[in-house]
């Protein structure tokens, strides 16, 4: 789950993370009043789930508390790339004397978490990693020790070589590791992490990437889902424990399994077609799920078809079935249904559907191209 | 022959009451699987489908010498029934579940490699060596016993594959789903080298899926370590970039994890990779022939012993002469 960088910097400061002074607001009215309070020039930065903010123009430096103002009423309802700033944060501006990188994720390939330091910082850390990887130090931290002193020093190290920074930044490096940690996150970074005039350092920006699937341990986080960000049919699905990403054709798909409903949207595509949605719903089937899905599949106009793609293993084909007549008895069905359905109970529930005579077929392909045709 | 399970496998189910353990037990037991015992705290003394329940693994394996144990519990608790199986001297861990956090995951994945336990998942849907043993949620009725091992990061897909395969009778050795997240027990080269190894597999087929980097590299170790055929499927040709495409490992993150950089690295060591699920069979029958024309061509041109015996004394000879002849001239 992605959070905003105002959300992140308070899980920093809870901490310990020095983070620089700010508030979360959505008017210019708010911006100026802010700035008014702290007496000095601020940031104003758009809070929207993706990079590149400063580059789209949705961080600007505002000397006064009217730069304040107009920068927030230009930022605000600004779109990058594809999404709409709702929010601004107003802080405190920093005077830069440098700036460093440091991130933490999980390496899929040592199964480790592993720390990245460069003292490139304020730039795509991928870039760095491309044109000049020498400037990247990596340590994978061990998983049962943790993250030791020597290790967050040697980090530090690299980025400052005058020792009282680098215990400054091993310092910040280690409650960086904590705060990855506490949060069960999936990425932690501080890009830039600046150096002021005074030598004191400060994580400038925040970015935090939750582990959906530790959420349910973390009730507090469920909060800071900006559900403004989320498509609605993504939100809906989300309550009703299906996985969905809507896309943008007129095929929809319904399929049992991750891998098979990838599978079935690149048929789609490879025999012309184009799928208005991925849609896995699961392994555990009931019939109040594939209502649940079929609900949300039919919200969207442009869907001209139904396809359902169910190979059985834990999901149960006669569930799916019951699923699919009850839907059809409750819910106005405006658009044909095209039936895959194989595996545990399969018999079952060809006798369920019989009356409805869907198009049915026991191949995938075969189905794809039943559906396409059904559109075309 | 198979990989990991065969007939000796002998399993204890953890969360056997709950509704998936139990179905699933009852479909293991059709099967053919040595389900020797079942373990829900609470519910030790009785029985579900015919098979012992335990108050604990560690009693189960006392009484039962089970050696494999196949998880069911909820993702919350799924990291500790691995650690309790592991500690109770399980050597072999199947774990369904989906949800488990990544940092348990991470911990759970070195203690379990310094412990030389082997732990397939989680969030997948077992192994099955047609005719021998199931372990896990495979449908068993679409496998047949055959050459091909197949191993798989999905569930269903797996199923649609393996399906494919049996209706071109092209039989399996062993089927493995791996498991879709982002951390698992056991990879695709763990699985490769066991299939190198297993002389029932002739043929093997990996698939893959968007995300992560493990089909990269298990194209790199099939070039320096794998001799059968391989035949690829990538899933995901099509998703979104950042968007998590249900498995929590499913995300191509920034330029990492796409299914076209997957392809050509396969492509790239010899790996053909299928664009349809179909045509995984046409390419595996091809393959297997070649590898098969192959090994008879080998065992034929290898010469018989007492040709060679003489080819050796003859060399033999010749550089004796040979340096002779050497020291006469100095």
């Amino acid at each position: 789950m992605k959070i905003h960088e105002y959300q992140a910097k308070e899980i920093f400061a809870k901490y310990g993370l020095p983070v620089p002074k700010g508030e979360v607001v959505s008017s210019p009215d708010d911006a100026r009043n802010l700035a008014v309070k702290y007496g000095k020039p601020v940031m104003v930065k758009a809070q929207v789930h993706v990079g590149g903010r400063g580059k789209a123009g949705g961080i600007k430096y505002c000397k006064d508390p009217d730069e304040a103002y107009f920068n927030a009423q230009d930022i605000l309802g600004m779109e990058i790339k594809g999404l709409f700033v709702k929010k601004v944060l107003v802080t405190e501006a920093v005077d830069i004397k440098s700036e460093a990188y440091a991130g933490i994720i999980v390496d899929r390939a040592t199964k480790k978490n592993v720390i990245m330091v460069s003292p490139a910082g304020g730039i795509d850390i991928e870039q760095v990693a491309a044109e000049t990887p020498e400037k990247i130090m990596k340590l994978a931290v061990d998983s049962i020790f943790g993250l030791r002193q020597f290790e967050a020093l040697k980090l530090a190290r690299f980025i400052y070589p005058d020792i009282k920074m680098a215990r400054q930044a091993a310092e910040i490096i280690t409650r960086l590791y904590r705060a990855f940690l506490g949060s069960d996150a999936s990425l932690a970074e501080i890009n830039p992490l600046v150096a002021d005039a005074t030598g004191q350092l400060i994580a400038l920006d925040a970015k935090i990437n939750l582990d959906d699937n530790a959420l349910v341990r973390h009730p507090e986080f469920e909060k800071l889902r900006d559900l403004d960000a989320e498509d609605p049919a993504e939100i809906e699905a989300r309550r009703a424990d299906l996985s969905f990403v809507k896309l943008n054709g007129n095929i929809g798909c319904c399929v049992n399994g991750a891998g098979l409903a990838m599978a079935t949207m690149d048929l789609v595509y490879h025999f012309g077609g184009r799928p208005a949605n991925f849609l896995d719903i699961g392994g555990s089937s009931s019939p109040e799920k594939v209502l649940a899905a079929m609900k949300i599949i039919l919200n969207d106009p442009q869907v001209g078809v139904i396809l359902f793609n169910i190979f059985g293993g834990i999901t149960r084909c006669d569930d799916v079935a019951n699923g699919i007549v009850q839907a059809v008895e409750k819910l106005n069905v405006r658009v044909p249904i095209v039936v895959r359905l194989t595996g545990t109970n399969e018999e079952k529930a060809k006798e369920i559907l019989e009356k409805y005579h869907f198009p049915a077929t026991s191949l995938m392909e075969e189905a794809v191209k039943l559906a396409i045709k059904e559109v075309a | 022959m198979a990989i990991f399970i065969d007939k000796n496998t002998k399993v204890v189910v953890q969360g056997i009451t709950g509704r998936d353990g139990s179905f699933h037990t009852e479909q293991m037991l059709k099967y053919g699987t040595k389900i020797v015992a079942g373990v829900t705290p609470g519910k030790g003394g009785t029985e579900v489908h015919g098979v012992p329940v335990f108050e604990s693994v560690a009693e189960a394996v006392a009484e039962t010498k089970a050696n494999t144990s196949i998880i069911f519990v909820p993702p919350a608790f799924a990291v500790d029934a691995i650690y309790e199986a592991a500690e109770a001297g399980i050597s072999l861990i199947v774990c369904i579940s989906e949800g488990v956090p990544t940092q348990d995951m991470v911990k759970a994945y070195h203690y379990l490699k310094m412990k030389g336990v082997r732990l397939i998942g989680p969030n997948c849907p077992g192994l099955i060596s047609p005719g021998l043993s199931k372990v896990g949620i495979l449908p068993g009725h679409i496998c047949e016993r055959g050459p091909i091992g197949v191993v798989s990061r999905s569930g269903t897909l797996t199923y649609e594959v393996v399906y494919n395969l049996t209706l071109n009778k092209l039989g399996q050795s062993t089927c493995i789903g791996i498991g879709g997240d982002p951390i698992v027990g056991t990879s695709f080269i763990d699985c490769l080298e066991e299939f190198e190894k297993d002389p029932a597999t002739e043929g093997i087929v990996l698939i893959g899926e968007i995300g992560g980097s493990d089909e990269e590299m298990a194209a790199d170790f099939i070039k320096k370590n794998v001799s059968k055929p391989v035949v690829g499927f990538i899933a995901g040709r099509n998703a979104p970039p950042g968007k998590r495409m249900g498995h929590a490992g499913a995300i191509i993150s920034g330029s990492s994890g796409l299914a076209a950089d997957k392809i050509k690295a396969l492509n790239a060591v010899g790996i053909p990779v299928a664009e349809i699920p179909s045509q995984i069979a046409v390419l595996m029958a091809e393959k297997l022939a070649e590898y098969r024309k192959r090994k008879i061509k080998k065992s034929k041109a290898a010469p018989k012993s007492g040709k060679t015996k003489k080819k050796t004394a003859g060399s033999a000879a010749r550089k004796k002469a040979t340096r002779r002849l050497i020291r006469k001239k100095r």
